[in-house]
């Protein structure tokens, strides 16, 4: 179980403060909760808050009741934290095998390694010995990084935007990947998404605009909801 | 060879014995060991130290092992191999120096070699540069390669410098004719003051000859390398240079590639990046549950393999 506690997160902009995540309260304990919203509402700041990669300004982050707010990226991985970044990283000299193995935190063999690949839809044989360089498409990468996830296994991951990027035949086979994470999971799932296809996989769904958690609830609360606001611009703060 | 020697020999060349098919081991400045075959033959020269590496024409699959072991602190040793590869030959030549000085003089290897690679011989040339021991005395190499590719012929080179050698200077000239072809992968890697220059150039005076050179290299502490590359295009040609270099802590990295086009249908292209190791990079594998030394050493060797 993952707990936000009034988390705030404040920048500074050409010396003015910017509240980027404003008293963020929010108890993960499903299985599959999903984070939508507008952008720019801090949702990607909210992952990487988790992840460790921004300290919070004020506030507490308790995983499993232990407080991991102090924890670095590297202590947190280790406690069971996975995070998919939104825009993968490509490193030159680096196989797709290299970041598998290093992702299962052991020697794999090639066939379990292989196993991740195709789950993803990559035919492993083709994909096993490649550089994580720039003659992989985005699409490509993305799917790399959710097989980096799977083969890490932990007890909580964290999606930012594993759609972005994808084009939409893969993006069917997408949605069957989540869908058997959700069955198979013995963890919990957040994932960051704008798709309503993702959304309907959620059991539940939080609403995060203006640095806000503004609903969080069951799919079935949340969603007819946010369709029925469909073309509501939810930043737009009316004067 | 003792101990220290059979373990430089190993670091160079990856062998735990003496290697199968034609051999001549140096061993601080003498013969540590020869073999020939009845298709390779390896003769002392009888003007300056070193030695003619003679490959008879359509020799296939066979290899030659020349690795220099220096463990004599103060031991300044110079050699010249010539490497004569007949036509249609296709073999692989491992090469290599390992420096062990525990002394705190000077010891150094300079190596110059030459190669004649024959009409449609096809070579692999495998160079590897590792210094090791504790005296102060410096650990210097400073090879010299000599290319001349014949029709048609092609030359891959491997060139690896990891650790432990002081200060080098490596200068590899080549010149190719008619549809020649050479690729060489420099992968170096320098730490405390070290200090390596490479020195690149390439004529591709034959045409449809090709070159590609390609440097990564990581230059970590005080360290400073300089990668010159230089391709002269003179006849219808391509031609390809790249240096990739990532810098750390307070070293320095100068790469200066240089191409000509002396003829209208040579084409010629030049690469060269230099920085740090991306920010993004390092939290990506942190996020896998690497600290984030660990996942520096990962970048660092993933780039140099």
């Amino acid at each position: 179980m993952l707990e936000l506690k009034n988390i705030s997160f404040k920048v500074s902009v050409e010396n003015q403060e910017k509240e980027i995540l404003k008293n963020v309260n929010l108890v993960i304990d499903d299985k599959f909760v999903a984070i939508t919203g507008p952008n720019g509402g801090g949702k990607s700041t909210l992952a990487k808050i988790i992840a460790g990669i921004y300290q919070p300004t004020t506030g507490q982050i308790l995983l499993d009741g232990v407080d991991i707010t102090n924890k670095s990226i590297t202590e947190r991985a280790n406690l069971g934290i996975s995070f998919a970044f939104q825009q993968p990283v490509r490193f030159k000299g680096l196989t797709v095998r290299d970041l598998i193995t290093l992702s299962a935190g052991k020697q794999i063999t090639v066939s379990e390694a292989c196993t991740y690949l195709s789950e993803v839809g990559l035919c492993a044989r083709d994909y096993i010995d490649r550089e994580i360089n720039a003659s992989l498409s985005g699409g490509e990468l993305k799917r790399i990084e959710i097989a980096m996830i799977m083969a890490r296994g932990t007890k909580l991951s964290v999606f930012d935007e594993p759609e972005a990027g994808i084009d939409l035949w893969s993006f069917n086979n997408l949605i069957r990947v989540f869908e058997k994470m959700h069955e198979k999971t013995n963890g919990s799932i957040i994932i960051i998404s704008h798709q309503e296809r993702i959304l309907d996989i959620a059991d539940k769904i939080a609403l995060v605009a203006n640095g806000e958690v503004k609903k969080y609830g069951s799919k079935e609360e949340i969603l007819p909801e946010l369709l029925r606001k469909e073309n509501t611009n939810f930043g737009c703060v009316k004067l | 060879m003792n101990i220290i020697e059979k373990g430089l020999l190993e670091k160079i060349t990856g062998l735990h014995e003496v290697p199968q098919g034609a051999y001549n081991i140096r061993a601080n400045g003498g013969l540590g060991g020869r073999n020939t075959t009845a298709n390779i033959d390896i003769v002392s020269k009888e003007d300056k130290p070193g030695i003619d590496i003679i490959i008879k024409p359509n020799t296939k699959n066979e290899s030659v092992h020349i690795p220099v072991v220096v463990s004599k602190s103060g031991l300044n040793d110079l050699v010249y191999n010539d490497f004569y590869i007949g036509e249609n030959a296709d073999v692989v030549i491992v090469a290599g120096c390992g420096i062990h000085n525990n002394g705190d003089e000077k010891s150094s290897h300079d190596g110059i070699h030459s190669f004649h690679v024959g009409k449609n011989a096809k070579i692999k040339y495998v160079e590897k540069h590792y210094g090791d021991g504790d005296g102060l005395g410096e650990r210097v190499m400073n090879p010299t390669t000599v290319i001349e590719i014949d029709e048609g012929g092609y030359m891959e080179m491997e060139t690896t410098q990891i650790k432990g050698i002081d200060s080098t200077v490596r200068v590899t000239n080549a010149s190719l004719a008619n549809d020649a072809k050479l690729v060489i992968k420099e992968s170096l890697m320098t730490h405390g003051k070290q200090y390596a220059k490479t020195d690149f150039t390439v004529d591709l005076n034959g045409e449809n000859s090709s070159a590609n050179v390609i440097s990564r290299s990581v230059a970590k502490d005080e360290s400073y390398q300089v990668f010159l590359s230089n391709i002269n295009g003179n006849n219808k040609c391509a031609g390809h240079t790249e240096c990739d270099a990532i810098i750390m802590d307070k070293a320095r990295v100068s790469a200066i590639p240089e191409i000509t086009a002396n003829h209208i249908d040579a084409s010629l292209i030049h690469e060269a990046a230099i920085g740090k190791i991306a920010g993004e990079q390092l939290l990506k594998l942190m996020t896998l549950g690497l600290t984030e030394e660990e996942a520096e050493e990962q970048i660092v060797n993933g780039f140099l393999k």
